[in-house]
């Protein structure tokens, strides 16, 4: 169980995927006009992040790495090339079906979210997450604990900047900085913020 | 959009990353080092020929309702190739690039010029656009990778150009600009700078402040 929070913790803190690895940034920083609209797509990415990284978890170890298929006789048979199809193809499929779902049952939600599920489909956060998954070797349980915590800390930075975005419409911004310019330095600073958090490592 | 120079105008009037705000990740990550961002800004490039190449040639036999999935499964695999070459061949640099490479497939460039200009333009114009985005996508970062290694190592490539103080040179190293914020600082910087030169890529802000009340004579 230590390893469970300890994973999350990390994912969240120490290695938020927004802000140290700068993944969907696309989004990060087109979407992050207005707190409401961040806490959808924040919402979104928990969402797919805690579903999709288990799933490519099971996909990768059971089926694509090398020895996986040895129940079969087929014991040194490589897949791992074939990863970031299925990675991808995973993902795009998984939020079709979760769009499907959501728009039979949680029809609320469903409209709550809007455009923001498609647009996850080309988010790198969310591929990200899996290639992470990959290359540190996480369990099963650790991937699921890896994929709640880096969905919340990615969400985390986007209802962050989205905040203070909200603020500094009132303020008098350099034409030349204006709109992208000064959010990127706001997510520098914000970036900083985090890795006080973390106490600076090298 | 209309293509009027598919080569030239990326690169300052129409750059993917300054304006259009695309394929920042990789831009702001591996930008700390001038060497992982030459490879970096290769393997965009060819995987943006690849791809666009491919999608123009099959654009007419395309309906629209699967184009997306076509074209991610084109990008996929160009990208599966480039990151298994470079494994091959250079371990290092992709060690140090990690899933970076990977994440081709979802930098939004390349899906948008498939989008953009290959479903539309023959073959010719699409390899032209390829060239000329990823030509605009490399300028930005081989810039910032230039401007993080000299400030951050007092290097080029690897090789000495400012003499460290603990080797006995005079240079004193700055750390935080090979962390992460600062490339977000040093990006900022640049779009203020290219902004400047060129107004009309300004945005306009939600709020006009207040103009300041004259001051009375007295």
């Amino acid at each position: 169980m230590d390893d469970f929070f300890g994973v999350f913790f990390r994912a969240v803190f120490l290695e938020n995927l927004a802000l140290a690895y700068f993944l969907g940034m696309c989004t990060f920083l087109a979407v992050s006009k207005q707190v409401k609209t961040t806490i959808g797509l924040g919402v979104a990415v928990i969402v797919v992040q805690a579903l999709s990284v288990p799933l490519n978890n099971l996909i990768y170890n059971g089926l694509l790495r090398q020895g996986a298929l040895a129940w079969a006789g087929l014991g040194e048979l490589d897949f791992s090339y074939l990863g970031l199809l299925s990675q991808i193809a995973v993902i795009a499929a998984m939020v079709q079906v979760l769009e499907i779902m959501l728009h039979r049952f949680f029809p609320a939600l469903y409209h709550a979210l809007g455009i923001f599920l498609p647009l996850i489909t080309v988010n790198c956060a969310i591929l990200g997450g899996s290639l992470f998954m990959v290359q540190r070797d996480y369990g099963f349980v650790e991937s699921i604990s890896y994929g709640l915590g880096s969905g919340f800390g990615w969400a985390l930075a986007i209802v962050a900047l989205g905040g203070l975005r909200e603020k500094m419409r009132y303020s008098d911004i350099p034409a030349g900085l204006q709109g992208l310019g000064i959010t990127f330095i706001t997510s520098g600073l914000l970036a900083l913020g985090f890795m006080g958090i973390a106490g600076i490592k090298f | 959009m209309t293509v009027k120079h598919p080569l030239t105008d990326p690169l300052i009037k129409e750059n993917p990353i300054t304006l259009n705000v695309l394929g920042i990740c990789s831009a702001l990550a591996i930008t700390n080092s001038v060497t992982s961002s030459l490879i970096m800004s290769a393997a965009l490039t060819s995987v943006l020929l690849v791809s666009n190449a491919t999608i123009s040639l099959v654009r007419r036999l395309l309906p629209s309702s699967v184009r997306l999935i076509v074209q991610i499964t084109v990008i996929a695999s160009a990208v599966t190739v480039i990151d298994q070459f470079l494994k091959a061949y250079l371990p290092d640099a992709a060690a140090k690039l990690s899933v970076y490479v990977a994440l081709i497939i979802t930098n939004c460039i390349v899906l948008g010029r498939a989008e953009a200009v290959a479903m539309k333009e023959g073959l010719g114009t699409s390899l032209l656009d390829a060239l000329g985005s990823g030509f605009g996508y490399s300028l930005i970062l081989i810039t910032v990778a230039i401007t993080r290694e000299l400030i951050g190592k007092g290097t080029l490539m690897g090789f000495t150009i400012l003499p460290l103080a603990q080797e006995g040179g005079w240079y004193y190293e700055n750390a935080l600009v090979m962390l992460a914020p600062s490339a977000f600082f040093i990006i900022g910087i640049l779009i203020w700078g290219i902004r400047s030169w060129k107004p009309e890529q300004n945005e306009k802000p939600d709020f006009e402040p207040l103009p300041l009340p004259k001051r009375e004579k007295r």
